[in-house]
């Protein structure tokens, strides 16, 4: 069938569809619903941490300002801001790529260190002779293959027996982690401390290199392999078939499954692509930051990342401002430790979480509410 | 005796995790995902250790734990029964929360990053040197060994029991029978706490203290004993004993280096994801397990 | 109650036991209830007849509690209860079983039957199991419902199923029982038996309302019916002094294309969108005024000879998820520029034949060719459609679009391939084509980046049709699934116009639909599923209402193909 050249005969109906929204429309209400939970979430946040620092007998104000002076108001702590936000880009974008093909990924936490623990295999085994791009190369390919192989495990589970994500990445978390615990323990570990001996090939330059000011700080180029990766997830969710298929797969597995897509199969890659996206998070501390690989060295930043995907709303824009949000909280918690306790910042965090995942289903059905009521 | 220092050693390992995994099976069965076992024990084994601190007498410090787990479980159930809110990740933060609040509180309290003062109230499963005597005189350690049978009393003979079952099956069913749904959730997430709350009791009033994150993993092992049990409150129990033995086998083989610690940490980890893989016969959820819109 | 105590003397003390008056109700759009009435009088077993979505069950929802009625008032007993709660229902003895049974499978059936009203020992601490048991049997003694109380309802069959669902509304003292559909799910033998359970329990003083569609079983067992058609009640008829053809008539409205008489032909030029002039409102008309004259007359389960059909189907054997055997051995061809219509209560094979076809479902066994190739009844669903099938899906909400995709994303769903470079999507093909297609199915809002969520149920089956039909899509055969459902009138016309448009251009359809008139009026041959068979196949001018019902209910019917 062809359309026609001519203009179209009167179409043969008039029924004028009841609650026809404008585009204009329909664009303010996705946005009020991606952002309204998380200032709803920030405002609960902010009343809980005067209270804490009243708890503390502190001045909220002078709390406040003390986190943003140690945070944003210096080169250093900026840095470290910076080093703190790469991380939780990865873990971030990992999750995210899960829960657009409908998976919960609770395994970044152990994917993450997984990718530590190949970027310093690559590292330590690798000649120093190699040219450094091509190292560097081989690094971060190594994190992610370490990274992508403990996601692929539930993928494949899920795919082939239906075994539930949430759960079995929970437990591999355990597994993974005791497994590196013993690889590092038996085998890598220098005397006494419980890390891989120093490497010096396929090393990430830090910041301060380029920009003397951030001396110190952690801050390193895995930076901008964490904001490329952010825009090479967006191009694959939003502009390829295969993030096509992803996201249909995600929303409604039956349509998808109408529209030809091989469902288990998405779930596959997808999980092996988030824990390849947490895996190159492990870079930005091994290769990056110290050198080696360290027992423990994700420190909950797995974990985190369900927090950076939730409020970045699973969107890679999304969760660069939200890595940003929540690496700001975690380094303005030493920031503040001389007035009240950092861990204040872990209790803000939860806070977050809760209530933006609380105001999320709550203020759609709000909105939705004012929508079909006729104004 | 080797067999009764091994099987006390046992007891003593399993008394939290078979708290917890009855706190754990009882609000799977109502179809809310239990991720928070370790959470609710955290601040139980926390609050645990104020009361007794400042009270000076252990059962003080039990109704606090079972209060703080209490408290945190009735955030969880406002979240995802009364808002909605997904599960797995109000779970999450519940389990953040749990850390934070007890290091924040940790050094307001006791001015410590790392643990709480020697609390000499307590219920320790040492009695003048004597293990036997020690675990034979604590009371925790008997309701740790009742928690399993008697949720699986209530779960299968009370009218809780039956409508709890419901719930986590079909409650659009349970509902079409004028069966209160979000009441029974609300009820088995605050139960779960309490008896979570109740392992993180033990923990503190057995160890004379607390410390930052003492409960080290155990909530997910009792969560993998809910699902390697099958969601059936005497299996759970046995799945607890069991990781118990796993873990009383390690740590007296130590010396003799068999088996390095880490595999045996793992085996509750994988034995639960075999489980569910169902190599060897599924385990299968309530079938409401997870979804929060009704 | 002053009120009704009025009311109750003007009748006579005979108050019915149910009256509803003028009741409306809308969903979205829809109005599923328009002023609907029923009557019935206590101690009758009534039958509320009509087609699929003419109403009954929304109406029994009401009365049941479950839904609250936009306007109109309810009477049980000669009492106001407009507006009630399931518990109030409950408590006031009205007990509904549903299609869709609301059973625990792990439970037993004494635990489901006593569930949210248990009975106790030990001051209300202990689920007194012994006394369910023993009440349950009690029940199943009086009424001739047996079942095993002790079993889990997993473990039942369908049948017993149903009867736990009946024990439950008794158990809770039910005098009045609303049962909806009992019998889709029940074999001959079975339904005997509830009917010997309903005429018991008649016997006893209950009143029964059933809802059916099921002629043969309106005159079995009824001894009032009420009729409803698009919403409205159109007849109250006395069983003992109708006919199965009155109700039929009443059903689907007089003036249905119950004739085959040959209808003018009015071609249809290929390629253009030529749609038929406007204020065309009855459908019937509308499809009388397009439809081209039926092919010469042939045998009527065989394809044209000398032609390769376009789709064949041979032996087909569908084992669904609840029902073994839910397509049990179909064989048929559709030859270009036919219309198969299947006709057949719904929730007999069809759903499970589509997706067969389309390759959502794996055949235990049997074939499919398309245009006399290979069989690709173990192809992938993207090989098919490539192939050149197209498929109109029954759900769209489920199947046919993703929600929260704009309207331009899902014109190209199943497609996505077609749309790519190298992998990535082709966004100015993807644009140009939501462009070309929202003008030519004239898609309102025309806006391509909107979610299809944001449109009326109409629009959103025009994506569908526009996706699968329109745009240069090279197809030989579509499935077209309930095309029509829970769309406006204008868009009913719309879309048969372009299936009518689509067979003069070649295409061979395959119309499945709960929707007898459409199937009537657009189809060149009609075959009937029963029981996941088909039980006959009419040519087009031999089918009617009339001829066809038996076979949809089974009444009549050889297993032929």
């Amino acid at each position: 069938m062809t359309t026609p050249a001519a203009p179209s005969p009167a179409p043969a109906f008039t029924a004028e569809s009841p609650a026809a929204p404008s585009r204009a429309a329909a664009w303010r209400i996705a946005v009020e619903e991606a952002v309204l939970p998380t200032v709803v979430a920030l405002l609960i946040a902010l009343v809980a941490g005067d209270l804490l620092i009243l708890v503390f007998g502190q001045q909220p104000g002078a709390v406040w300002r003390l986190l943003l002076d140690g945070t944003w108001g210096n080169a250093y702590g900026f840095g470290q801001v910076l080093y703190k936000t790469t991380t939780l880009i990865f873990t971030g974008l990992a999750v995210s790529m899960g829960m657009r093909a409908g998976l919960f990924n609770i395994g970044a936490e152990s994917q993450l260190a997984a990718g530590g623990f190949g970027a310093a295999v690559a590292g330590l085994f690798l000649a120093p002779a190699l040219p450094a791009p091509l190292a560097l190369v081989v690094c971060l390919t190594s994190a992610a293959l370490a990274g992508g192989a403990v996601g692929a495990i539930p993928g494949a589970l899920k795919a082939r027996f239906g075994a539930h994500e949430v759960i079995v990445t929970i437990m591999l978390n355990f597994v993974v982690l005791a497994l590196l615990n013993w690889v590092v323990a038996a085998r890598l570990h220098v005397p006494e401390t419980l890390h891989t001996p120093e490497f010096t090939v396929g090393r990430i330059a830090r910041l301060s290199r380029m920009v003397p000011a951030f001396q110190g700080s952690a801050a390193n180029l895995t930076l901008v392999v964490a904001l490329a990766a952010a825009l090479l997830v967006w191009r694959h969710l939003f502009r390829t078939r295969r993030g096509y298929e992803l996201r249909a797969a995600g929303l409604q597995p039956l349509a998808a499954e109408y529209g030809g897509v091989h469902v288990p199969g998405v779930w596959m890659r997808a999980m092996t692509m988030s824990g390849a996206l947490a895996g190159l998070g492990g870079v930005n501390f091994v290769s990056g930051y110290k050198g080696y690989y360290e027992d423990g060295f994700a420190g909950g930043a797995g974990f985190l990342g369900i927090a950076v995907a939730l409020v970045g709303r699973n969107h890679p824009a999304g969760v660069v401002l939200a890595a940003l949000f929540f690496a700001t909280l975690a380094q303005g918690g030493l920031a503040i430790h001389a007035l009240v306790p950092k861990q204040m910042v872990e209790v803000l965090q939860g806070i977050v979480i809760l209530a933006v995942a609380t105001a999320v289903p709550e203020v759609r059905r709000l909105l939705r509410q004012v929508v079909r009521r006729p104004s | 005796m080797r067999i009764t220092d091994f099987l006390l050693q046992m007891l003593r390992i399993a008394v939290p995790y078979l708290l917890a995994a009855s706190g754990g099976v009882l609000a799977e069965r109502a179809g809310i995902i239990s991720l928070t076992l370790e959470g609710f024990m955290l601040l139980g084994a926390f609050t645990a250790a104020l009361g007794s601190f400042y009270s000076g007498s252990p059962w003080v410090g039990v109704l606090c734990g079972v209060a703080g787990g209490l408290a945190l479980a009735l955030v969880h159930a406002t979240a995802s029964v009364r808002y909605r809110a997904d599960q797995v990740v109000s779970g999450i933060a519940i389990n953040l929360l749990a850390v934070g609040i007890t290091r924040f509180f940790l050094r307001f309290a006791f001015d410590s990053s790392s643990n709480s003062p020697r609390l000499e109230a307590g219920f320790g499963t040492m009695a003048g040197g004597s293990v036997f005597m020690g675990v034979v005189r604590n009371p925790l350690v008997w309701m740790g060994l009742l928690a399993a049978p008697v949720v699986a009393f209530v779960v299968s003979r009370t009218p809780f029991g039956l409508r709890l079952r419901a719930v986590g099956e079909h409650p659009e069913a349970a509902a079409s029978l004028g069966v209160g749904v979000p009441g029974v959730r609300v009820i088995a997430v605050a139960l779960s706490g309490m008896l979570a709350g109740l392992g993180g009791v033990y923990l503190a009033l057995d160890q004379h203290q607390f410390s930052d994150q003492m409960t080290a993993g155990r909530g997910f092992i009792a969560l993998a004993a809910v699902i390697f049990g099958r969601w059936d409150p005497l299996r759970a129990g046995l799945a607890c004993l069991l990781f118990a033995a796993a873990e009383t086998l390690q740590i007296q083989l130590q010396g003799a280096q068999v088996i390095p610690s880490q595999f045996v940490e793992m085996i509750p980890y994988l034995l639960t994801i075999v489980a569910l893989a169902g190599v060897v016969g599924r385990a299968v959820p309530p079938a409401a397990l997870g979804r929060s819109e009704v | 109650m002053t009120e009704s105590g009025m009311r109750n003397a003007e009748t006579g003390g005979q108050s019915p036991a149910i009256r509803m008056n003028g009741i409306d109700k809308s969903f979205g759009a829809v109005r599923a209830n328009r002023a609907a009435t029923l009557e019935v009088r206590r101690g009758d077993i009534h039958a509320l007849v009509g087609e699929n979505g003419a109403g009954k069950s929304t109406l029994m929802r009401i009365l049941s509690g479950m839904l609250s009625c936009d306007a109109g008032t309810i009477e049980v007993d000669g009492r106001d209860v407009t507006g009630w709660t399931t518990a109030r229902a409950i408590a006031a003895g009205v007990g509904m079983v549903h299609q869709h049974f609301m059973l625990v499978p792990r439970l037993t059936v004494a635990e489901n039957v006593v569930l949210g009203r248990e009975p106790v020992r030990a001051g209300g601490a202990l689920l007194d199991r012994a006394r369910a048991v023993h009440d349950v049997r009690a029940i199943s003694e009086r009424t001739g419902l047996v079942v095993p109380a002790d079993r889990r309802v997993s473990e039942l069959s369908v049948g017993e199923a149903q009867r736990v669902e009946i024990l439950k509304a008794l158990f809770r003292g039910a005098r009045l029982l609303i049962l909806d559909e009992p019998t889709a799910v029940l074999s001959p033998p079975e339904v005997q038996d509830l009917w010997a359970v309903l005429r018991r329990l008649r016997a006893d003083g209950s009143t029964i309302v059933l809802i059916t569609h099921k002629l043969d079983e309106v005159m079995a067992i009824s001894d009032l019916i009420t009729v409803m058609r698009a919403g409205r009640t159109v007849e109250r008829l006395t069983t003992a002094a109708t006919t199965p053809a009155a109700i039929a008539r009443a059903m689907v409205g007089r003036d249905v294309a119950l004739s085959p008489a040959p209808l003018p032909a009015q071609p249809v030029a290929r390629g253009s969108i030529a749609i038929a002039p406007v204020n065309v409102t009855d459908v019937q008309e509308l499809a009388r005024a397009l439809h081209p004259p039926p092919p010469a007359v042939r045998a009527p389960d065989a394809a044209l000879p000398g032609v390769v059909a376009a789709l064949e189907v041979r032996d087909l054997v569908v084992d669904g998820p609840r029902h073994p055997r839910a397509v049990d051995g179909v064989s048929f061809t559709i030859s270009p520029g036919e219309i198969l219509g299947i006709a057949g209560v719904e929730g007999n094979g069809q759903t499970e034949l589509v997706d067969a076809i389309a390759g959502l479902r794996t055949p235990s066994s049997g074939s499919v060719f398309l245009l006399g190739g290979r069989d690709v009844a173990r192809l992938d669903v993207r090989t098919r459609a490539d192939r050149g099938l197209a498929h109109i899906p029954e759900d769209r909400h489920q199947r046919g679009l993703i929600l929260d995709f704009p309207v331009a994303d899902n014109l190209v769903l199943g497609q996505q391939h077609l749309f790519t470079a190298g992998g990535v999507l082709d966004r100015h093909r993807i644009d140009a084509h939501a462009r070309d297609l929202i003008a030519a199915f004239d898609i309102r809002p025309g806006d391509p980046g909107l979610p299809a969520r944001a449109l009326s149920g109409g629009n959103q089956q025009k994506i569908v049709i526009a996706r699968e039909m329109g745009g240069g899509r090279a197809f030989h055969v579509l499935l077209a699934s309930q095309p029509t459902r829970g769309v406006d009138v204008g868009a009913i016309e719309f879309i048969h116009a372009r299936l009518l448009e689509a067979r003069a251009a070649g295409k061979a359809i395959l119309l499945v639909s709960a929707e007898l008139p459409e199937i009537l009026a657009l189809s060149d041959r009609v075959a009937v599923m029963y029981r996941g068979r088909i039980a006959a196949v009419f040519a087009r001018h031999d089918a009617s209402a009339e001829v066809l019902g038996p076979y949809m209910t089974g009444a009549a019917g050889s297993q032929a193909a």
